[in-house]
């Protein structure tokens, strides 16, 4: 349990700025998300916490103590590597002991066995636990994976995409059992993904990262409902942030060249004409695809609408963002 | 299943691979039992001309090799009656065991060395390979090219040079001399070996092991060595045969103490005529330690590179 501190913190692969300059502070018991496409910095951000890669500038402090110089075995973190990595020679149940049985941890035989029981019972892999780590499926390995990570309880937990693999249901399951493990342990997380609904559903803060740059930090809501950038606005949301020209709907902010609207930014019933193109049923929601002044825009209608594609909706913009040409928001 | 498959060969093919394989194993095969055959034959059917497949096997060959002899007369013979069952099948030549010969001890040699030189090459063969594949060396492929070099020329080439040298450092016919050599000979082909082996092995396994809490040492012994047994078996039977069949240094530098038995065998050949059925006899004996070596890792051999549990 403790806080991490990254301040200023630098990296290079060759000519390739993979961090510039990132300072983030991710409070003890807090769960931080990472958000970001391929190439932002996520995966180098958690290895250099990790103590796998050196930073080139800067500084780690986890729980105070500065850790920049230590190996990844005296800083005492825990990772879920995105790849598995489990170890082939060895047994499920040999992969979930092995962090137990290593010289830093030194766990009598006993607390072992119930260690791992326990945590394969959570993961749901009691009944592979004498299987070789090859023979299972992807799901499974990632389970076993993220069990390797939680049967020590180390000072941060860091999570590359743990769940990218594992089917809805299990996702969905496990989504839960993480937040549980989190809240109830009062553990630290640093966590990676791509999936929002993790992001929104998990994480008590959000980073953005931009091209190696953190952009913005908040709590989930705040990232959505106030984003900083266009770039930091399209992060989140389903469906995504529709982006259109700034004097669309008449009047604009000086400086404003985009406007942004999320489906609950654009009120139906009143305004402008626009013409469904396309409708689709989803259950609990129906998307609606609308033609705008030659724009495509989709938005969010009531589960049981009787729009047919070609009726015409009237639309206009609620409290919308407004972006100038940098992407930064300027109202 | 009809028709064409990918995967399964037609039963056509499979008796012709079958027969390929057969009489390619049967090609190889014959030096050898002729070998062994010959080590039981009797002194005679060694050298018949057409070679007798079937005959009546004998431990003649097998008893010349391992003692030394002497003519008696026979009232000496008579006087002293065989005790043992080799010492009848040398009475009946007019003969007496006059002590053991030298093939045990040269045999202990070459074990000492062969298995010696083999133990070396590949812990340190291991090792630099591993510091090869993981580590930023500076002028590693030029470092990786010189290793590889001293494989460019036959290794007798420089014959003379290390003949001074270890005649200058005391080496001459000395185990150590030996093992020093042959490990010397052998590490290129080491090194070349387990660094393809260890590239293969995804370095995310180390970084795992290291974030569950080993040093990078544990983790090369407990994640890293695991997986490379396959190259480490494969590798260790190379260096083997190389050390274990080595005749040119052998017959150069060792004379005595150290001699191993490849240049032995020949020799034995000169003890009262041609005797066939010995040289086959300790051909025979020879060739079990590398057979017997090579069954033993052959599971390692064949179970390939292991199929490994990261996400590409």
């Amino acid at each position: 349990m403790a806080e991490i501190e990254l301040s200023g913190i630098g990296k290079s692969f060759g000519d390739t700025v993979a961090l510039d300059a990132v300072t983030l502070t991710v409070p003890d018991g807090a769960f931080m998300v990472l958000l970001g496409p391929t190439g932002a910095g996520k995966t180098t951000t958690l290895r250099i916490v990790a103590g796998l890669d050196r930073p080139d500038a800067g500084e780690v402090r986890i729980g105070g103590t500065a850790v920049t110089g230590m190996t990844p075995a005296q800083r005492n973190v825990a990772m879920v590597f995105q790849q598995y990595s489990l170890y082939p020679h060895m047994s499920v149940r040999e992969n979930l002991a092995f962090p137990l049985k290593s010289p830093l941890l030194r766990t009598p035989p006993d607390r072992i066995a119930r260690k791992v029981q326990e945590v394969a019972e959570t993961l749901q892999i009691a009944h592979k636990l004498d299987n070789r780590a090859t023979t299972l499926s992807g799901g499974e390995m990632q389970r076993v994976s993220i069990g390797r990570a939680l049967v020590r309880n180390p000072a941060v937990y860091l999570m590359d995409e743990p769940l990218s693999s594992l089917d809805a249901k299990l996702r969905a399951d496990l989504r839960i059992e993480l937040k549980n493990i989190q809240a109830g342990s009062g553990a630290t997380f640093l966590y990676v993904t791509h999936d929002q609904i993790e992001a929104m559903t998990m994480a008590t803060h959000v980073g953005v990262l931009d091209r190696g740059r953190l952009v913005q930090i908040g709590s989930p809501r705040e990232i959505y409902e106030d984003p900083v950038s266009l770039y930091a606005a399209s992060r989140l949301g389903q469906p995504r942030i529709n982006l259109l020209p700034a004097d669309l709907f008449g009047e604009r902010p000086p400086g404003a060249r985009t406007i942004g609207l999320r489906p609950e930014q654009i009120h139906q019933g009143e305004g402008a004409d626009s013409t469904v193109t396309r409708v689709e049923h989803l259950g609990d929601q129906t998307r609606l695809h609308l033609s705008f002044l030659g724009h495509d825009l989709i938005t969010v209608t009531d589960a049981h609408t009787g729009l047919r594609p070609g009726d015409t909706v009237k639309i206009r913009p609620e409290r919308p963002f407004f972006f100038d040409a940098t992407g930064a928001r300027v109202h | 299943m009809s028709g064409f498959s990918i995967t399964e060969p037609s039963r056509g093919q499979k008796w012709i691979a079958g027969l390929l394989v057969a009489g390619y194993a049967l090609i190889t095969i014959l030096p050898l039992i002729w070998i062994v055959a010959t080590g039981f034959k009797s002194s005679a059917d060694s050298i018949a001309y057409p070679p007798k497949v079937f005959f009546s096997p004998t431990l003649e060959g097998y008893v010349n090799l391992f003692t030394t002899q002497t003519r008696q007369t026979q009232e000496f013979l008579a006087a002293h009656p065989p005790q043992t069952w080799y010492e009848e099948i040398v009475h009946a030549r007019g003969l007496v065991i006059a002590g053991p010969s030298r093939f045990g001890e040269r045999f202990m040699n070459s074990v000492i060395i062969g298995f010696g030189s083999t133990f070396l090459s590949v812990s340190l063969g291991t090792l630099a390979a591993y510091a090869f594949s993981r580590f930023k060396v500076p002028l590693k492929d030029d470092l990786l090219f010189f290793v590889l070099s001293t494989r460019m020329m036959p290794p007798i080439a420089v014959a003379i040079p290390i003949f001074l040298m270890f005649r200058a450092l005391g080496l001459s016919d000395t185990h150590a001399g030996m093992i020093l050599l042959y490990t010397a000979v052998n590490l290129s082909l080491a090194v070349w070996l387990l660094k393809g082996f260890i590239d293969e092995i995804p370095l995310e396994y180390e970084e795992a092991a290291l974030i569950d809490g080993y040093t990078r040492f544990q983790a090369f012994y407990k994640v890293v060595l695991p997986q490379a047994a396959t190259g480490i078996a494969s590798t260790a039977i190379f260096c083997l045969i190389f050390a274990w069949n080595e005749y040119a240094f052998a017959v150069l530098l060792t004379s005595g103490t150290a001699q191993t038995a490849p240049p032995f065998i020949p020799t034995i050949i000169g003890v009262g005529g041609q005797d066939w059925p010995a040289v086959a006899a300790g051909a025979t004996i020879f060739l079990l330690p590398v057979m017997i070596f090579t069954i033993l890792l052959r599971k390692h051999l064949l179970r390939g590179i292991t199929f490994g549990a990261v996400r590409k």
